[in-house]
């Protein structure tokens, strides 16, 4: 095949491919955040549970062969981390930020420890559809070389969306999560809806994290995460904990990620790498543009810790 | 088909009978034999002070207690109430003081989730068939589809009525269902509740405090005081007086001073001119183009809650930022910090007193020197500061103010709401006064201690302080000012002077209808 060269259009179409390359862990992250978040709890320890995620899925799959047990596995590991954290946080005067900090330091640490044998060894890659066959482009079959797990994350975020009003289920998180006083008064357990809602979201974190190590950049090492599991905190808040806004935000997000390789690769050499930060920078600004001194933030659960 | 509101026991009216209820906490007896018979039907009002016994006594009804002794009686069957759930499966229901309803969940979603039979999916075209044709019974037209976060106060507490209703329940406990609406709003409420009573749909029991609303509404009254049994009567046989004695006993309650006249040439102490600020929510803007509080004048200002009183009192307070205005105190700007409050003698009493005007874990003595622990007696800075000297000056304002303690180290945390506010008021009072800023002072307090409150403030005003006082409770403002203003919208929309103040105009100007 012969690389075509397509000159500057190559921009935006690196964007699109980074945009949905990068973008994957993201959206498991933020819509498993969403979720205990909107239970009213806030879970910090995402990070650990991602990379903790990212060394079992690529231990079972390199033992096992199949990345997919890898990635029950990691949901597996994951739903723990979330459960314990849940456990510990419905004791009275133990508070869920400082829970979160610890456990992302001891799922990193036993991630570490537990993933030293698997750094050498190779795993198999999670499958992907190319969606871009109908081109010649070989750019634009780049672009579109779609992992499974994206498409899974993309119905997941319209499901969540649809289920937070259509369901028992997600009346009762954003019930619990709004007023606890509320949800006592209609008989229902605070405690055992925030401890699932936790459960759920460390499992689908989790899942990010399997992408990582099985897709892309697909190997395991100790810096297979570059923070994914913290900015997705910051996704939820700007996406209004919104499951369709944490996938736009997810998408948004690892498009700006692109932007610097896609310059370098135009043949762009001067301060491309300030493109680098874009990621940083547009959350940042994002954050600044859409917070205001005087008022609470619109959408947040009235439970949340953070913003009560 | 039409899901149809889970089976009610009945579709009728139930009666309730409690006979010779009482409920021990350890040594302290909180209700003492006491019997009420609610008939099916009937609007009854019990009345009491604060730590009566009245929420005690509908707490056993609804199973939240399990009184020490007594029985409960629905529909003349004797029953065993042993949790909430009881009470709903016999219809019996509660609308509390405090929504309980979820924000951020419309009223639809509300409803349908707080049912026992909600299923795994939620099928919402039939659910909103279900809810129209159950509406329609209702004599409340209600938005259901809009969060009940963004519904006025008086909607919220028609939807708690109507989830009960829905839940099926034919007997209601109302919580002192009017304290966070407006007069027009509390008469719709009451009015289209009592329909319902005279119809045979619903029997009501309702906690309040208001005699004007006992005498409109309810058919009969019960009375506690000091959880025991203080009387009982038709409505239409007993006066307000008659009611106030049972209520209080033989207590002496503090008179009002009588009001001096207002010199026509009395200074402005407080002046505000084309004040602009950010509420709470950051979408709207408080603007308040023009307000003067002379010597020797209360000021109220009237107002629903959410219009923007509380973030005006915020800005004097210097609690809030301020786009644009000035606020001057004696002509000299102010800009609420410590050293021009007390230069110009500015005091504040702020609603929720714990809360906003205390620190609850220091002691009674050190909350009552936050205004004074850092000066000599002289007046002059210190740089010691002398814990023997705020203990004695503590001692003196809890005498003179009846501060009930058990100890000056106590926490403030530990005081009952009344004698909190009585320690806030001895220190805000002290001392000379040119400005006091009071707001909702008597929230939440007994007859006696509202009483005594009010006669302290009058008597500030009568002494020469402009105060500028801050009500939800129309009465009170009725009772104390000298000026009535409206506050709505984040803008004062209407002045009258008490002579000619009236509750209908007033009110209408508070729903923002003129």
């Amino acid at each position: 095949m012969e690389t075509t060269d397509i000159g500057l259009w190559g921009v935006p179409l690196a964007i699109l491919g980074g945009a949905i390359r990068v973008s994957t862990p993201f959206i498991f992250v933020s819509l498993g955040e969403a979720i205990t978040e909107r239970s009213g709890r806030i879970n910090l320890g995402l990070e650990g549970i991602l990379v903790f995620g990212a060394m079992s899925a690529y231990a079972v799959a390199v033992m096992t062969g199949s990345p997919w047990l890898g990635v029950v596995a990691a949901a597996g590991a994951g739903a723990c981390f979330g459960l314990f954290h849940g456990w510990i946080c419905k004791f009275p005067k133990v508070n869920d930020i400082a829970i979160g900090i610890a456990l992302m330091l001891f799922g990193s640490g036993l991630a570490f420890f537990f993933g030293k044998p698997f750094i050498q060894p190779s795993a198999p890659d999670l499958p992907a559809i190319p969606l871009g066959w109908w081109s010649s482009v070989p750019q634009v079959q780049a672009a579109l070389n779609v992992n499974v797990l994206f498409l899974i994350g993309a119905a997941l975020a319209v499901f969540l969306w649809w289920a937070f009003r259509n369901t028992r289920a997600g009346l009762i998180v954003r019930v619990v999560g709004d007023s606890s006083d509320a949800a006592r008064a209609m008989g229902l357990n605070p405690n055992t809806v925030r401890l699932l809602a936790t459960g759920v979201g460390g499992a689908l974190a989790a899942i990010g994290g399997a992408y990582l190590s099985l897709y892309y950049p697909g190997s395991w090492s100790e810096g297979v995460s570059s923070g994914q599991g913290l900015m997705a905190v910051a996704l939820v808040i700007f996406a209004r904990w919104n499951p369709i806004g944490c996938f736009a935000a997810a998408l948004l997000f690892g498009g700006a990620g692109a932007l610097g390789p896609a310059l370098q690769s135009v043949g762009v050499t001067q301060g491309y790498y300030l493109f680098y930060a874009a990621p940083y920078i547009l959350t940042l600004i994002i954050m600044i543009a859409t917070s205001s001194p005087g008022r609470s933030l619109a959408g947040a659960p009235g439970e949340l810790s953070i913003t009560k | 088909m039409i899901i149809p509101p889970p089976a009610p026991p009945s579709d009728k009216a139930v009666g309730v009978e409690a006979t010779g209820m009482t409920m021990r906490f350890g040594g302290f007896t909180a209700l003492d034999h006491v019997s009420v018979k609610v008939p099916a039907g009937s609007f009854h009002a019990l009345l009491g002070e604060n730590g009566a016994g009245k929420s005690t006594l509908v707490k056993c009804m609804m199973g939240f207690y399990h009184p020490t002794e007594g029985q409960i009686m629905v529909d003349g069957r004797e029953v065993a109430i042993d949790s909430p759930k009881d009470a709903s499966s016999l219809g019996l229901g509660m609308v509390y003081q405090h929504f309980t309803l979820v924000a951020s969940l419309t009223g639809a979603e509300n409803l349908v989730i707080s049912r026992q039979d909600v299923p795994p999916i939620i099928d919402w075209a039939k659910e909103r068939k279900g809810l129209a044709a159950f509406m329609e019974r209702m004599p409340f037209k209600l938005p259901l589809d809009v969060p009940v976060g963004e519904l006025a106060a008086g909607e919220k507490q028609k939807l708690e009525i109507v989830k009960q209703l829905y839940l099926g329940r034919h007997f209601l406990v109302l919580d002192e269902p009017t304290s966070v609406l407006t007069p027009g709003e509390a008469q719709e409420v009451l009015g289209l509740v009592r329909g319902m009573t005279r119809a045979g749909d619903l029997t009501v029991l309702m906690i309040s405090h208001k005699f004007h609303e006992v005498t409109a509404f309810a058919d009969d009254i019960t009375v506690l005081r000091k959880g025991k049994f203080a009387g009982s009567g038709k409505v239409a046989e007993l006066d307000h007086k008659a009611m106030a004695a049972m209520m209080i006993g033989d207590q002496p309650i503090a008179a009002l001073d009588s009001r001096t006249g207002v010199p026509a040439d009395a200074r402005p102490i407080l002046t505000v001119r084309a004040l602009r600020a950010p509420d709470r929510s950051g979408l709207k803007k408080i603007s308040v183009d023009g307000l003067d509080v002379k010597s020797g004048e209360i000021v109220g200002i009237a107002g629903i809650s959410g219009n923007g009183q509380k973030e005006f009192l915020e800005v004097l307070a210097g609690q809030r930022a301020r786009d644009a205005g000035e606020v001057m105190v004696k002509g000299a700007p102010y800009g609420a910090s410590r050293a021009e409050a007390r230069t110009l003698n500015v005091r504040f009493i702020p609603e929720e007193p714990l809360r906003n005007a205390c620190a609850p874990k220091m002691t009674v003595a050190e909350n009552m020197a936050f205004r004074t622990f850092d000066l000599s007696a002289t007046g002059k800075p210190v740089s010691w500061v002398n814990m023997g000297a705020i203990r004695a000056y503590a001692a003196r304002l809890v005498e003179q103010f009846k501060v009930k303690t058990a100890s000056l180290s106590s926490p403030i945390a530990a005081l009952s709401g009344g004698n909190v506010q009585r320690a806030v008021l001895a220190r805000e009072l002290t001392g000379d006064v040119d400005l006091l800023i009071v707001s909702n002072p008597c929230f939440g307090l007994d007859f006696s201690a509202v009483a005594e409150i009010r006669a302290r403030i009058m008597k500030a005003r009568n002494a020469g302080a402009a105060v500028l006082l801050m009500s939800e409770d129309l009465d009170e403002l009725l009772e104390l000012s000298d000026r009535i203003l409206v506050m709505s919208d984040g803008a004062l929309v209407y002045e009258t002077p008490i002579a000619t103040a009236s509750v209908q105009t007033i009110g209408e100007h508070m729903a923002g209808h003129h």
